[in-house]
């Protein structure tokens, strides 16, 4: 841990431990949905639709149907209405979108799944799948996404504000930028695929599946099938990344539990990488325009945002990160709108720092243009603007310390000495150019509950229906209770993801340590109460457990986060516990912060990018695993530069479809592509955002590289870029 | 993907014979290492009835030979084994740099050298047969590309049928260093000059090759040069490593002094087929290699060009990536023994 500045702490957490399941994951033991192996399996293959917009005419199914091997062919005329109609999450339900699994004959978007073939073996299914004959209708031609028609988007009032006036602020200003920034859908494609395995026995229905949410998926099937939910088990043991993708519930869960029903045997589904990119959400699309005004001395005198993201036209999806980009630096007139723009597409969700990606990227880009007119330092022009309360509201920020992230990453980087002038620093026949930007990541928390058992010899179980999707989640549980009853970690074990454990929040919004670890926290103080300990404090318990005579203790504890309703905790019961605050809290804003200094070099005749040096320095709290932690933020500012430089969802806007729908076509950082990132964790202390004084570091690392990467392409070469990905001609 | 007939014939000899005993009359399709293959398979795009794996039988050309004057390169040879060969690395450049750049160490444990010349496109639409228009898949249905997605798509040698690009880098090598390549097959063996084992689109996308029905790719013939050792592979992508080549050159000069004795260049990523640029190679031979001539003869290679939609930036990073090979090459360190 060289490059971690947070210092030795002197209790279980803070230590960089070892990953509790590092054994199974290294020998390939870890079992993951597809890997769990029930008897009997037949294997399910989706037929999606090969149409932007329109209906389905006819099925032939003679031929699949012929192929040996095959069991059931699943289409909206042969489901039937087993499946019924609930609503997505932005309507209150547990459904990532609103459509109906094999609902009808409409087709709504490319990729839709329209039926789905089981079969004795994958080979079969697929092939059985190739035969089927879809016959579709296709009148009109698909509205593909943002195209030029901007100006129909629909504002999203409730997500506009403003203060102040920035009209004559903005008229009256000496300095003004006045710009547009777009970017690309994108899709967190996972390692693992999006997998389910349902078997039903006796009536009861288990679920292997991937999630960030094996409640929601629990409580949402019920929805779905008219089930009791006390009758439906998910299991998701270990995720291979997730990422949002794999959040709230697809269409396939319910199709799969139907087929296996159907055919009383297990079912086995695996969607194809290609078929991944319409199983779940995404990020969609965004254009920015952003106006900013300053006095000569570089204090923000209006700022103004607007959004636009295509959404669907069955749901009304937006991330709206106006509420975040107009919070973060002192400005006395505002104005933020958010607006809509309704496509023939699969519904957007979430995808790491879903809005706070694209919306830092215009605001931060714009920041760095706002410095180059005035000429002055970007780390400087963000001191001048720094605030302890956020300027909408004029609420205090619960702690910041934002401008030490940016002093202690500078002081790593170098970058004092760095040239104003653009295009003034070479290494033979490369251009190199230095930029930086602000990460931020507002802190959440959701309602959680959490069993802890201590046993006479020492041994703690945690049990928690939280998720591990590669974060580190096993072993920082592991931690928080080492630390509070004072035994050593490898005395602990833990349980997650599974509905059968105490319920938990989503795996969203970086807020799973935030949440999970105070209610642990929670259930050791009810240990230390029945031995008549003090609580609020780690203690060594065992003497006082030898004295009590105890074979075991066992506590149950729920805890409501900060911001939620007070009836909330019902919602924790039900699939519905989500999380709370960052600027959407009556009384404070919560956020992790941070700084992103990168090195870029451009080749002067090809014109190729490349990022020899990323430097982060984050305030996040406490960091309970400086390990895991350090993999999350090196993982992040990864995603940051394919965010800035590779992924790209290309559309055909003919039939609205991705063209590279593959992991050969569709980039993302490799190896070579990532040389020296370094992530420093400043150490803050934080005792308002939750007990365990935690505010995440699942999302930030991702924030603002993409315009730390544009400022120092623009640093290097003099061209500035608004558009992501960068790619080579927009630097001929 | 459609059940096939499959065959693993131990010797060169049974290939023929299971080729000759074939109940229908479609030629079988030959397996190497499957990356190309099995991928289409899958997609659908390639539907064989009858698969011949070459592995066993094309075990005896498998070797990397160089008696001093010319290398021969077995078709069965491992893309990884020849990008590590120190004889092709030391006195071939180019054509290692061509492999190692190529795929990722995974697909060049598989892939063999055969297969690898006879690589399919990239291009989408021909990728995904849910698409109706793509002549090089059904021909006569149209070219799905010119109206869609065209960044990647080709700006030499394309027809009004097809403007998909040739893909692969170590093509690009072997016409660079004008080799042959000996063939195999009912009617015996025949060598050809490797430029001519591929065939412009024209109105026939579908047929990518002059291969007879059956014949086999056994060896690649590479005459050694002054050009060889003084070569190299430049390939400029999007990302630093496993992408196809958004431009790429192959360049090999033989240098008297400052001045060019012999050039030979071929451009990838470019073009519909491997791509020789003769114009510019015209251009250089006795001229001074600076930025002006190398600049020139750029040009000279793209003055035929044709843009698409979404590539007309290429021309431009073609010339670019030529005058920058050029230059590397002729200030290469280069051992005369
Ligand atoms: C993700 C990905 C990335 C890639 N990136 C690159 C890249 O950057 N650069 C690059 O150059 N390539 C790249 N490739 C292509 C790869 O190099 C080729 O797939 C590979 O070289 C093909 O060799 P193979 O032995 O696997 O061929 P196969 O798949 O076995 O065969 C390919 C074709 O050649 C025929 N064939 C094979 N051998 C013979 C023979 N001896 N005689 C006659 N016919 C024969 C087969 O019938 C088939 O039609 C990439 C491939 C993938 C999947
Ligand atoms: S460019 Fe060629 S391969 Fe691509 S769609 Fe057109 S015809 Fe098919």
């Amino acid at each position: 841990m060289t490059d971690t500045l947070f210092p030795a702490a002197t209790g279980t957490m803070g230590q960089p431990e070892r990953r509790y399941e590092a054994r199974e994951k290294v020998t390939g033991s870890a079992a993951y949905a597809s890997d769990v192996k029930l008897a009997r399996t037949a294997h399910a293959y989706l037929v999606t639709s090969s149409i932007g917009r329109g209906r389905l005419q006819s099925f032939d199914l003679t031929a699949a149907r012929a192929l040996p091997g095959v069991i059931d062919i699943l289409t909206h005329e042969t489901i039937g209405d087993e499946i019924r109609q609930t609503p997505s999450i932005y309507g209150g339900g547990y459904m990532a979108d609103t459509l109906r699994p094999l609902g009808s004959a409409e087709i709504a978007h490319w990729g839709q799944p329209v039926a789905m073939v089981v079969a004795e073996t994958y080979e079969a299914a697929r092939e059985a799948a190739n035969l089927v004959v879809v016959s579709y209708a296709a009148e009109v031609a698909p509205v593909a996404g943002m195209g030029s028609s901007v100006a129909t988007g629909q504002a999203l009032d409730p997500m506009g504000f403003a203060v102040g006036d920035f009209d004559t602020a903005y008229r009256t200003a000496n300095v003004t930028v006045d710009a547009n920034y777009t970017t690309p859908a994108q899709h967190q494609n996972p390692m693992e695929l999006f997998a389910t395995q349902c078997v039903w026995e006796a009536g009861r229905l288990t679920v292997h599946e991937p999630s960030q949410y094996v409640n929601n998926v629990k409580f949402g099937l019920a929805a779905q099938l008219g089930l009791d939910p006390s009758r439906i088990r998910v299991i998701s043991t270990y995720v291979g990344g997730a990422f949002g993708a794999k959040g709230f519930l697809t269409h396939r869960t319910a199709l799969v539990a139907v087929a296996a029903r159907r055919i009383g045997r297990p079912v086995k589904l695996v969607p194809t990488r290609a078929q991944g990119f319409t199983v779940s959400g995404y990020r969609a699309e965004t254009r920015h325009h952003v106006q900013l005004a300053a006095t000569q001395d570089g204090r923000l005198t209006a700022l103004r945002h607007e959004g636009w993201e295509v959404t669907s036209r069955a749901d009304t999806v937006a991330m709206g990160a106006v509420s975040m980009t107009a919070r973060l630096y002192a400005c006395p007139n505002i104005t933020a709108r958010v607006n809509v723009v309704a496509a023939d597409r699969s519904t957007p969700g979430f995808m790491r720092a879903p809005g706070e990606m694209p919306y830092a990227f215009a605001m931060e880009t714009a920041l760095d243009e706002l410095a180059h007119k005035l000429q002055m330092d970007p780390v400087a022009l963000r001191r001048v603007n720094d605030t302890q309360t956020e300027p909408v509201g004029g609420l205090p920020y619960t702690s910041r310390s934002l401008m030490l992230c940016f002093d202690t990453a500078a002081a790593a980087f170098g970058w004092q000495g760095r040239p104003s002038e653009p295009a003034t620093m070479r290494d033979g026949d490369w251009q190199v150019g230095w930029g930086c930007a602000t990460a931020f990541y507002p802190t959440h928390a959701g309602n959680s509950a959490a069993r802890v058992r201590l046993s006479a010899d020492g041994r703690v179980h945690v049990e928690s229906a939280g998720h591990e999707l590669g974060q580190g989640m096993y072993t920082m549980m592991a931690q928080v209770a080492a630390e509070e009853l004072g035994v050593p970690i490898a005395q602990v074990t833990v349980a997650l993801g599974d509905t059968d454990l105490p319920p938990a929040v989503v795996a969203g919004g970086s807020s799973s340590t935030a949440s999970v670890a105070p209610a642990i926290m929670a259930a050791c103080d009810a240990i230390r109460r029945r031995l008549g300990i003090a609580t609020g404090v780690p203690a060594d318990v065992m003497p006082a457990m030898e004295a009590s005579g105890l074979g075991t203790i066992e506590e149950f504890t729920e805890v409501r986060a900060h911001g939620t309703a007070p009836d909330s905790l019902r919602g924790l019961y039900r699939g519905m516990a989500l999380p709370a605050g960052g600027v959407h809290l009556p009384d404070r804003v919560q956020f992790a912060l941070g700084a992103q200094f990168v090195e870029v070099r451009v080749h002067r005749r090809t014109r190729e990018i490349r990022v020899p040096r990323v430097i982060g320095a984050f305030a996040a709290g406490r960091i309970i695993n400086p390990r895991t932690a350090h993999g999350q933020l090196v993982g992040g500012m990864i995603w940051g530069i394919g965010s800035a430089l590779h992924e790209h969802s290309e559309i055909d806007t003919r039939n609205a479809s991705y063209i590279n729908a593959n992991l050969a076509d569709y980039l993302v950082p490799v190896n070579a592509d990532v040389a020296d990132v370094q992530a420093i964790m400043v150490e803050e202390e934080d005792r308002l955002v939750n007990r365990a004084g935690v505010k995440g570091v699942g999302e930030i690392g991702v924030v603002g590289v993409a315009a730390a990467i544009s400022n120092a392409i623009f640093h290097a070469t003099g061209i500035r870029v608004r558009d992501l990905p960068i790619r080579i001609e927009h630097l001929m | 993907m459609r059940p096939f007939q499959y065959l693993q014939p131990a010797t060169l000899a049974d290939v023929i014979v299971a080729q000759r005993e074939a109940p229908s009359a479609v030629p079988a399709t030959f397996l190497a290492g499957g990356t190309t293959l099995i991928d289409l398979m899958k997609l659908g795009v390639m539907q064989p009835e009858r698969v011949v794996d070459l592995r066993l039988a094309g075990s005896d050309f498998a070797q990397i030979r160089f008696d001093g004057a010319t290398l021969r390169l077995g078709a069965f040879a491992r893309m990884a084994e020849v990008a590590d060969h120190p004889v092709v690395a030391a006195s071939f450049p180019v054509i290692a740099q061509s492999l190692s750049l190529a795929a990722s160490p995974q697909l060049r444990n598989m892939a063999t050298l055969g297969g690898n010349v006879l690589q399919r496109t990239r291009c989408a639409y021909f990728r995904d047969p849910t698409w109706a228009a793509c002549n090089k898949r059904t021909p006569g249905s149209g070219c799905a590309a010119v109206d869609g997605a065209n960044r990647q798509h080709a700006v030499l040698g394309t027809s009004s049928q097809c403007i998909a690009t040739y893909h692969g880098d170590f093509a690009q090598a072997l016409m660079a260093l004008d080799a042959s390549v000996v063939l195999g097959g009912p009617a015996g063996t025949r060598t050809i000059p490797f430029a001519a084992l591929h065939r412009l689109p024209g109105n026939t996308p579908h047929v990518e090759t002059t291969l007879h029905p059956g014949e086999i790719i056994l060896d690649f013939v590479i005459p050694a040069g002054p050009w060889a050792s003084r070569s190299l592979y430049l390939k400029i992508r999007d990302r630093q490593s496993y992408e196809y080549a958004v431009a790429s050159a192959a360049v090999a000069v033989a240098m008297n002094g400052d001045v060019v004795a012999d050039a030979r260049i071929a451009l990838g990523g470019l073009a519909a087929v491997p791509w020789r640029a003769h114009e510019a190679e015209a251009i250089l031979r006795d001229a001074v290699l600076d930025e002006a001539t190398a600049t020139r003869a750029a040009e000279a290679s793209f003055a035929a060009a044709v843009p698409q939609s979404h590539n007309a930036f290429k021309i431009a990073l073609g010339r670019d990536t030529l005058v920058r090979a050029l230059l590397q090459a002729a200030s290469m360190e280069v051992r005369h023994d």
